[in-house]
């Protein structure tokens, strides 16, 4: 059980403007300016959730991270993960959770990655037993066995990623963090990744809260969402909600011959090229069939698909309906 | 514990790869503890008595210092744990159920005593086999050898309970470069590794031997080489103790400190 309560932070940001004399000013005076990375956030998570944790850059996803993980300390609020408050008690919280931080390695870069493992069963105090069949299990999972001989500085991104996340998980916590776990990778690599974190949540019960940038991650993993915003939460419900309120729109992708010349009202081209278009289409205006009998008349069509707006395009226009 | 010594275990093995890089360090050092000796000798041709130590006794402390020179050197950090803390990969280490003072002693322990390891031996053996009075001689009683080792392990523990202060500064100043080149300077100075601590003016030294620095390597090879009398040693091994408290208590205070306030570096 995850919960947050007014939690607000501060950070002091050095500021100057460029060149050389501002720089030597900046020596005799320097100016602070004060940003609010999180105000007022307040959330509940339920044990075994999986929760989607979306916002634009610098919304302030990785700092809610830090403060449930214990490597920061809010000014304000409270926080109680399992009953503990992280930045209070962190060696006793830590034991419980797994991170994974996207963008850094917490793989020793000159040892096989079974040494890392290693050193992390020493460090959790992981029993021989417990341990051993983690490891079993993890690397079928992920399909690392061939590679936690190798040296961690010798993996491809997506390889050591897959690594990365089987060491945050060897002392079965009963939540897992992840910031930004598919950036970079490959599609092979977030396809298996993502099945592997749905196994996880599915069968070991494990509670996941997820940051990401790619939708597709949301879209394949999450049920419920929340949306922050320059600090505040925005929105917390299901994708399946969000879905329905952006439903009156339709994507056209038509392959045709000829020329598609004019959109009738309630029909907006993202692009037309030469016997490709994609029409985004307002249903409360126009109906489908209506717009496909329109296009029709106009030019040969040779492929035609309807679909809902992808995830991507509703993140869009959330940021825009809440200006962030 | 189990964790911190599995940790210790992993750097140790790790430093102990490099062989290349401890015989061209073990070369370097022969020609430095040689020219020192030499430049020393000049000095001696030219009146011995009013000089504070005996030859013998200063051949035996610069062999000494480096035999043991990956234990004391103050100019040496781990760049591993500087990075952690200005590029923010520090996170990961904060995620685990650790303490981090001791992890990064460990860790400090380990690397330099890999080094020593490779470099000690080779150096001190042939020392002894040098031409007198270049030559390391035993320690004078077996009463001092024995007070040398523990001496020797303590002050080891003071150099690194003092470069801990360093580690935890760049928490607040995130550049280590201008507090490194300072401490290096005051630490090599006045804890005895460019000129022996007798050689200082006699007001100088009375304060100086007052000063943590005096408590790393110049107290276990001035036990060594006879030059703190056997009625001295005691003291001088307590003052050690008490350093070695003091740094410890007050590491671990300024990094209780410094986490509280610490901002995990990048998104």
């Amino acid at each position: 059980m995850i919960e947050l309560k007014n939690i607000n932070k501060t950070f002091k940001v050095a500021k100057r403007n460029a060149g050389l004399s501002e720089a030597v000013k900046a020596l005799l005076r320097k100016e602070y300016s004060y940003i609010q990375a999180l105000r007022d956030v307040s959330f509940t998570i339920k044990d075994g959730e999986m929760v989607g944790y979306i916002g634009p850059n610098g919304a302030g996803k990785s700092s809610t991270i830090k403060i449930m993980s214990g490597i920061l300390t809010p000014d304000s609020g409270e926080c109680s993960i399992n009953g503990k408050t992280p930045w209070q008690e962190r060696i006793a919280h830590v034991r419980e959770i797994g991170v994974v931080f996207g963008q850094r390695s917490q793989l020793w870069w000159d040892v096989p990655v079974a040494d890392s493992f290693e050193l992390i069963k020493d460090i959790y105090k992981v029993d021989d037993t417990a341990f051993k069949r983690n490891l079993d299990e993890l690397t079928e999972l992920l399909d690392i066995s061939e590679i936690i001989r190798t040296p961690a500085r010798q993996l491809s991104l997506g390889q050591r990623m897959r690594c990365e996340i089987a060491a945050s998980l060897l002392h079965s916590p009963k939540i897992l963090f992840l910031d930004e776990p598919t950036i970079g990778l490959d599609a092979v690599s977030k396809i298996a990744v993502r099945k592997f974190i749905k196994t996880l949540n599915s069968e070991r019960k494990t509670t996941v809260i997820l940051t990401t940038h790619d939708m597709q991650d949301i879209e394949a993993l999450t049920e419920r969402i929340l949306l922050i915003g320059k600090g505040k939460i925005l929105l917390d419900g299901s994708l399946r909600e969000l879905k329905k309120r952006n439903s009156s729109h339709k994507r056209l992708t038509v392959d045709f011959v000829g020329i598609l010349a004019e959109a009738g009202k309630g029909m907006s081209f993202t692009e037309n090229l030469d016997g490709h278009a994609e029409i985004v289409l307002d249903t409360e205006v126009i109906s489908v069939s209506e717009a496909i009998a329109q296009i029709s008349r106009q030019v040969e069509i040779n492929d035609i698909s309807v679909t809902g707006a992808t995830a991507e395009e509703m993140v869009v226009s959330l940021y825009k309906e809440f200006e962030i | 514990m189990n964790k911190y010594l599995s940790f210790f275990k992993i750097r140790l093995t790790n430093g102990l790869q490099y062989r290349g890089a401890a015989w061209a360090g073990v070369a370097t050092q022969f020609v430095w503890g040689g020219m020192t000796l030499l430049m020393f000798r000049a000095f001696y041709q030219n009146g011995e008595n009013s000089l504070p130590m005996t030859f013998p006794e200063l051949s035996s402390y610069i062999w000494l210092q480096q035999g043991f020179l990956a234990l004391y050197m103050a100019w040496y950090f781990d760049n591993d744990i500087f990075n952690s803390i200005t590029s923010g990969n520090i996170a990961y280490e904060l995620c685990r159920p650790i303490d981090l003072y001791a992890m990064w002693f460990v860790k400090n322990m380990a690397v330099r005593l890999s080094r020593a390891i490779l470099r000690c031996f080779p150096i001190l053996i042939v020392a002894v086999f040098l031409p007198k009075p270049f030559n390391i001689s035993l320690p004078c009683t077996p009463v001092a050898g024995l007070m040398f080792i523990i001496s020797l392990i303590l002050g080891f523990l003071v150099l690194v309970a003092f470069s801990m202060l360093i580690y935890i500064s760049v928490f607040y100043t995130l550049s280590s470069l201008g507090i490194r080149i300072l401490t290096t300077s005051v630490v090599e100075f006045l804890g005895g590794a460019i000129i022996p601590l007798p050689f200082f003016p006699q007001k100088l030294q009375t304060l100086v031997m007052l000063l943590p620095f005096a408590s790393m390597q110049n107290t276990p090879f001035q036990i060594y080489n006879g030059y703190i009398a056997s009625s001295e040693i005691l003291k001088s091994v307590l003052f050690q103790i008490i350093w070695l408290g003091i740094l410890l208590k007050l590491g671990k205070l300024l990094m209780q400190q410094a986490l509280k306030k610490v901002v995990v570096q990048g998104g």
